[in-house]
This record gives C-alpha cells, structure tokens and sequence, in this order.
C-alpha cells in the first residue's frame, strides 16, 4: 500500500475507513487525508469571491497618499453623520420642547429638567471640562463651579449670560472689568502692596504677621480697592470683582499670591458660546452648572 | 452473569477493534401504538402545549399604570410580569432561583423514575411527537412511510410529503408567533402582525423560531437526544441503582422464542421466556432504540415500548409488564431469588426535596418581604468635596429612588451621621423639616442629586453617612449608607 510521495513519506491507507493517510503519524496515531466538507470549501471560495467584490465596492486598499474608494462610494464619515441626524430626529421632540421653555420651565418640568441636565452634563464634558474640570471642580484661575461664590451671579439667568456671552471675552456683551496692575503699572508702591495683602487676609478672618500694618493697608484698600471690592471686601458681580471677606480664594490665599494678583492684575477669560454652540445646549448647559451648586447665595 | 451484573446477556455487540467509529443515521419510521403512557402522553402534550400557545392571552388586571398581560416580558421598559409579580431588571436573580428549582427538580424527577422530563415534558420530545402525529396522519403508519420512501415518487405521494411540510411549517410558525407574544400586548401584537405593521423584530424571531422548530422536530429529531443534549450525559451521571427506568425484563422475557416453541419448550421444562420477539418495542421506538440491550444513551424513556409489549402480552395471553418501569438491580435480584428493593423514599430523593423546599422557601420569604422602595446613592467622584463661601463643607451625591408601586409616591429623605448637615436637592424640593422630598411616578424610578452640606465643618476627612429614604404615605423606608468627605 505504500507509496512514495512528493515530500518522501510514506502514503498509506487506513484499513478501516479506506481513506489514504498523509504520513503523518503522532503516538501511533494517523493522520487521514479526508477532502474538507464540501459545503465548507464552497463557503471558503464563496468569501473570496465576496472580498474581491467588497474590495470594489467599498473603500478597502491603501495607496500613497490616498485609498481606494469603492463603486459605491461609502464613507464611515457620511455613516456617522446619517446615524447622528437620525439620533436628533429621536431627540428633536424633547429639543423643540426645551427649546419653547424658558429656563425656570424646564426646571419645574422634572421630565426637561433630567433631559437639559444629562445633555448638559455631556455638552460639559465636550465643551468646558479642560478649564473647569470633569466635575466642574475647577482650578487655580478657574472657578471652581460646585461652590456657592460666583464672580458673575449664580442665578439661572446670569449663568446663562456668562455662559452665552462670557467674560473679557470677544463678545461685546460680554462681563467685563479687570483687577488693574497695580505694582507693575506704578499706581502702589512695594510697600502698600505689602500693606494691602496683609490687610485683604485679614478680611476673611486669615492670620497676618504681627509685624503687618493693618491700618495703613486699610487706607491703601480704600482708596484703591474698595471702589470695586466694596468697602468691606464683599465684591460687585456687575465687574466680576471677588468677595475677598469669604473662604474661596480663585488663585490662592497665600500672600505671595495676593501680592502676585496685585502687582500684575488679574483678568481670566470665559470665552463666549453664542453661535457656537446652539440656543438648547447653552440652556442644558445652564441648567446642568446651574445644578452643580448655583443659586445658593449670591 | 454473577461476575458482571450490569451488562447485558444482549446488550455486548460484537467488537471489533477496526470497527469504524462513525453510523450514518437510519431513518426511523416509529409506528403507532395505543396505551397507557401513549395516553398520558397526549395529555401532556396537550397540556404543555396548550400552556406555551394560550398562556400570553390570560389577563391580569393590575390598574391603569401597568399592563394588563398575566404574563408579559417587557424589554423595552426593563419588566417582567408574572401574574401577581413584577419584577425589576435588578431582581434578576428570582430567575436564578426560578433556574435552579427546576434544576434540582429535574434531578428528583431523575431519581424517582429517569428520564421522565425526556420522555414527557422536553419540548423536543413534545414538538417531535406532534410533528410524527402529523407525519402518521398524512403518510400513513410505519410500514406506509417506509414503502413509499423506497418507492418512486408519484404525484400522490409527492403531494403528501408537500402537505406534511406545509402543517410542519404552519405548527412551527405558529410556535415562533406564540414566543413574540410574550415580549408584548399579545392581541395587540397579533393584530398587527396580521396587518403587517407589527416590528420588524417579531418577524425575524417568528422567522428564527419557525426555522429552528421545523428543523429540530422535522428533521433533527432524535439525533437533537442523542448528540446535542447534555442532560444525557449528566443524568447517567447523577442516576443511582434505586432509579426506576424503562426496563426490559431479561428474567422474564428470556430466551426469546416463538409463542408456540416456548411453549413447548415450557411443557418440557426447559427455559423460555415471555418475549417472542415480535419487535414491537423497537418499531414504536421514536429513537429506534432496542430496549431489550438494556438502559442506553438514545432511549429517552418515553414509554411507548411499555405500551406496545403490554398490547402484544395481551394478545396472546401473557401478563403486562415485560417491559415496565423497573430497575436493573430488582431484575438482577429476582434471578438470583433475592426479594426486590423499591425505595422510593431513600437519601437522594429526601435531599433533592429538601433543596427545593429550601430554595423555595428562601424565594418565597425574600418575596413576600421585598422592598417596594429602592435608594442608591453615588457619592461624587469628582469633586470630593466643595468649600463654600463662609467655609462649610459640602458634598453631592447622586441618587436614584425607585418606586415599584403602580402609582405616583412621594419620599422624603434624611441623612444620618452629621448632626449639624443640611440637605438640598436638585430635582426635588426641601420642606420645612429640613426633609428632602421627591416625586417619583408609578413604576418608575428618578435621579437626583442630593448636596449635602456640614455647617460645623467636620474635622475627619470622612464620616460616615446614613441615607434614609421614607414613603410619605405607607411610611415605609429604605437605607443606604455613603460617607462624607472633607479635607
């Protein structure tokens, strides 16, 4: 029964099955050199032909400096757009509606209200997240959007101003008012500065040296710094001028920072949204920040 | 046989070490019998199958906010309905416990008598058997089947086999049509099904199900018991000595004969037995199965051998029960004249029934104690905790409180653990009492988020918290606890 084949083994077969053996044996155990099923060789050539007919009709080989683009020209891009047009059709009876209602309406809707949040919540993610942070926590010169201090006002209303307009931002409605370089600018010399940092930690109860001149910082507060900060150090939300008598400090507490923010001014920017981001989403956004801690106290 | 009382005078074929591994299937042409467990059989198809087509069309009145289905899988809004019980996606595990009774109440069905979920109840087995009642209406019993395979075939026959496939395919559509009734409104769905408006999804899985019922109890058939099922592996795994099978009483039924040679044979003295070996036991057999070669894999222990041997008994006047339900260590014991053990009631049938009563037990308690109100509480992840302005401490905390009722409760919420915190909720309002309140619509859950804000500002960087959620008006409560962060 042996025969010699191409590779030099030796070709027999099997006495049971009658089917020819390719050689091989492991512990006494032949390998058959059965056909594969034929339903499984016809599928087998079935996928080649199909990737030959995918690879024509659809985007598949890559060239130099561009691909093949099929006959039928599909695009993943054109894919997505379809599935996110078709995604705010699903949502566009909720968005109309949140569109119609004014903010304090879609708060006492609980049904809008969970919709404006999550929508909002994911705007936020996409759109305000790298300054504020994921949750909002805010940063050294970003604030922090949970607490109850807000530079700007902390109602539905201001918050959507800010968001839609900004601060110190290219849009003319914008907030604006700027903490004025004191030291660099000339207008105090080193020593009031020293002066009025230690007298602006006293305000919020923070210890200062003993050495401090409270009294004379307190002069120097007066005449530079109460015409925006108050006389008592509890800010103006119409110049975004801090509460300087709380416990949030934006940039930090210290008074190298303080004397820092005077000599050089301060001035963060909030950019503006409006026409970048559509009426609803800044409403979502509004209700979702809103939701984190606004309205507490002003 | 003393040295070897398991094996079988019959049952050893004849070995032979080149013997292939591999049968081609014989087709098999079961034929029709009458009888005692023929009969028990058509009333548990009837049943069974009465259960699966009838059951999504009982009603159940639960009120206005729930569906009034007695039995409705609602996977769009994550329900399960079972009469009386509604279940929540978070209750899953009465499944469990719904699986593993009928686990442990396959395995005392299993040791009082075998394979009797084979026989009678599998729906393998249910659907095989109506599609061989059809088979046998149009084609004719086993010896019509069998010649007009081997025949040409005519136009007769041709529109025979056609009409067969045609009910096959009918039976199997309507199985597929009953199983999407249970994931909706069933007389809704079936109206819309028959104007071609219902979802495309019903009618893929009528399409799935159709297809896969056709070919398992069209064609499959037997070989589905054979090489598919695990539960044969297991049960010969899990069945003792005590088991009662169908059984097929060497004792008595050897050495095979003639009626009228045996009984000659018995005049004379000489051993003869009761089985004439009329091969009735294998034609009725559904997996063509020899039951005379003892307990095997294939034999699904449906009874109809029983019937067929009773039948033939009868004929020529010998008693019933050459085949019968019976163990092959009582036949062991009547050859050698020991007396027979029946113990029905032994260590292995009391376990498995202690099992199920537990389980049972354990599901109806935790069923009749469940909590119609739901809290989880999430505490923020970012940030931790927030400093406000006069220096206090706050943390937010989502949660989500679930009303399992069928109408619109109102909750209040209190924490525990910092005596000087006050409560706010977005979503919700504060009543005078310092209470969060919410309201939450029939079966339905809400989120909120809960600010939780200690005015003493608590010197541990975490304290522990206690949510307490209470229903305004049957005053039941739910718990949870979280913890209160501060620097």
């Amino acid at each position: 029964m042996a025969q010699e084949t191409h590779n030099g083994a030796h070709e027999q077969v099997d006495a049971v099955t009658g089917v020819t053996t390719t050689g091989h044996t492991w512990d006494d155990i032949q390998e058959l050199n059965n056909p594969l099923p034929r339903w499984w060789l016809w599928t087998f050539y079935l996928t080649i032909a199909w990737s030959v007919l995918y690879a024509i009709a659809y985007p598949a080989i890559p060239m130099v400096s561009s691909y093949t683009k099929g006959v039928l020209g599909w695009q993943s891009r054109e894919a997505v757009e379809v599935d996110l047009a078709e995604l705010k059709q699903q949502r566009s009876g909720m968005t109309a509606k949140l569109a119609a209602s004014s903010l304090d309406e879609i708060k006492q809707d609980p049904e809008m209200f969970a919709f404006a949040r999550a929508q909002g919540k994911a705007s936020f993610g996409d759109n305000c997240a790298p300054c504020h942070g994921a949750g909002g926590a805010g940063a050294k010169g970003y604030p922090n959007l949970n607490d109850d201090d807000w530079l700007w006002g902390g109602s539905l209303a201001q918050v959507e101003h800010t968001i839609r307009y900004g601060a110190r931002s290219t849009s003319d409605k914008g907030h604006s008012g700027t903490m004025p370089a004191f030291g660099r600018d000339g207008m105090l010399k080193r020593e009031e500065i020293s002066h009025v940092a230690d007298y602006v930690r006293s305000l919020s109860g923070l210890p200062t040296d003993k050495t401090a001149d409270l009294n004379a910082g307190a002069n120097v507060y007066a005449d530079n710094c109460a015409a925006c900060h108050g006389d008592k150090g509890q800010g103006m939300q119409d110049l975004g001028a801090p509460n300087l008598s709380d416990k949030i400090w934006l940039f930090g507490s210290d008074k190298a920072t303080i004397v820092e923010g005077l000599n050089n001014g301060r001035g963060g920017v909030m950019p503006t949204w409006h026409g970048r981001l559509d009426d609803t989403t800044i409403k979502a956004l509004t209700l979702y920040v809103h939701s984190l801690g606004g309205d507490q106290r002003p | 046989m003393a040295d070897a009382p398991l094996s079988h005078p019959l049952g050893a074929a004849a070995s032979d070490e080149d013997a292939p591994l591999y049968a081609p299937r014989k087709q098999i042409y079961p034929q029709a019998v009458k009888g005692r467990y023929r009969t028990i059989k058509w009333v548990v198809l009837a049943i069974t199958l009465g259960i699966y087509y009838f059951l999504p069309f009982i009603r159940w009145d639960r009120g206005p906010n729930a569906p009034d289905q007695a039995i409705l899988v609602d996977l769009a809004n994550g329900r399960f309905y079972f009469f009386f019980i509604e279940i929540w996606p978070q209750e899953v595990y009465y499944l469990t416990g719904l699986l593993v009774l009928a686990a442990l109440a396959l395995f005392l069905m299993n040791a009082v008598a075998g394979r009797v979920w084979c026989g009678y109840l599998c729906p393998q087995t249910v659907w095989t058997d109506l599609f061989y009642a059809v088979e046998r209406w149009i084609e004719g019993d086993r010896r019509d089947r069998m010649r007009k395979d081997q025949q040409k075939l005519t136009l007769k026959t041709a529109g025979q086999k056609g009409l067969k496939h045609f009910i096959w395919l009918m039976i199997a559509w309507w199985t597929g049509g009953a199983w999407v009734l249970y994931f909706a409104d069933a007389p809704t769905l079936v109206y819309d099904l028959a104007t071609l408006q219902a979802p495309l999804v019903a009618y893929v899985w009528i399409g799935i199900l159709t297809f896969t019922t056709y070919t398992l109890a069209g064609f499959m058939r037997e070989q589905v018991c054979t090489y598919m099922c695990p539960w044969p592996r297991i049960q010969a795994a899990l069945t003792d000595e005590y088991a009662l099978n169908v059984t097929y009483r060497y004792d008595r039924g050897e050495p095979r004969g003639s009626v009228k040679k045996n009984e000659v044979l018995k005049l004379q003295g000489l051993p003869a037995g009761d089985c004439i070996d009329c091969n009735q036991c294998v034609n009725v057999c559904p997996t063509g199965v020899d039951i005379r070669k003892g307990l095997q894999l294939d034999c699904i222990q449906c009874g109809l051998c029983m019937d067929a041997c009773d039948n033939v008994m009868d004929k020529i006047g010998r008693p019933q029960g050459l085949i019968a339900y019976d163990t092959d260590m009582n036949v062991q014991a009547r050859m050698e004249g020991r007396p027979e053990v029946r113990r029905i009631v032994r260590p292995r049938t009391l376990f498995y029934a202690g099992i199920i009563a537990l389980v049972g037990a354990i599901m109806i308690t935790s069923l009749a104690l469940r909590q119609n109100i739901y809290l989880t509480v999430m505490h923020d992840r970012n940030p931790l905790f927030v400093r406000l302005s006069d220096g206090s401490i706050r943390n937010g905390f989502t949660i989500r409180v679930a009303n399992k009722h069928l109408d619109e409760r109102r909750y209040a919420l209190v924490i525990e653990g910092l005596p000087e915190a006050k409560i706010d909720i977005v979503g919700g309002e504060v009543d005078q009492q310092g209470r969060a309140i919410v309201t939450v619509g029939p079966d339905q859950t809400l989120e909120a988020r809960v600010l939780v804000t200690d005015t003493a500002s608590a010197a541990s960087p975490s304290t522990d918290l206690e949510f307490i959620l209470t229903d305004l008006s049957s005053g039941d409560t739910a718990a949870t606890s979280d913890h209160f962060r501060a620097p």
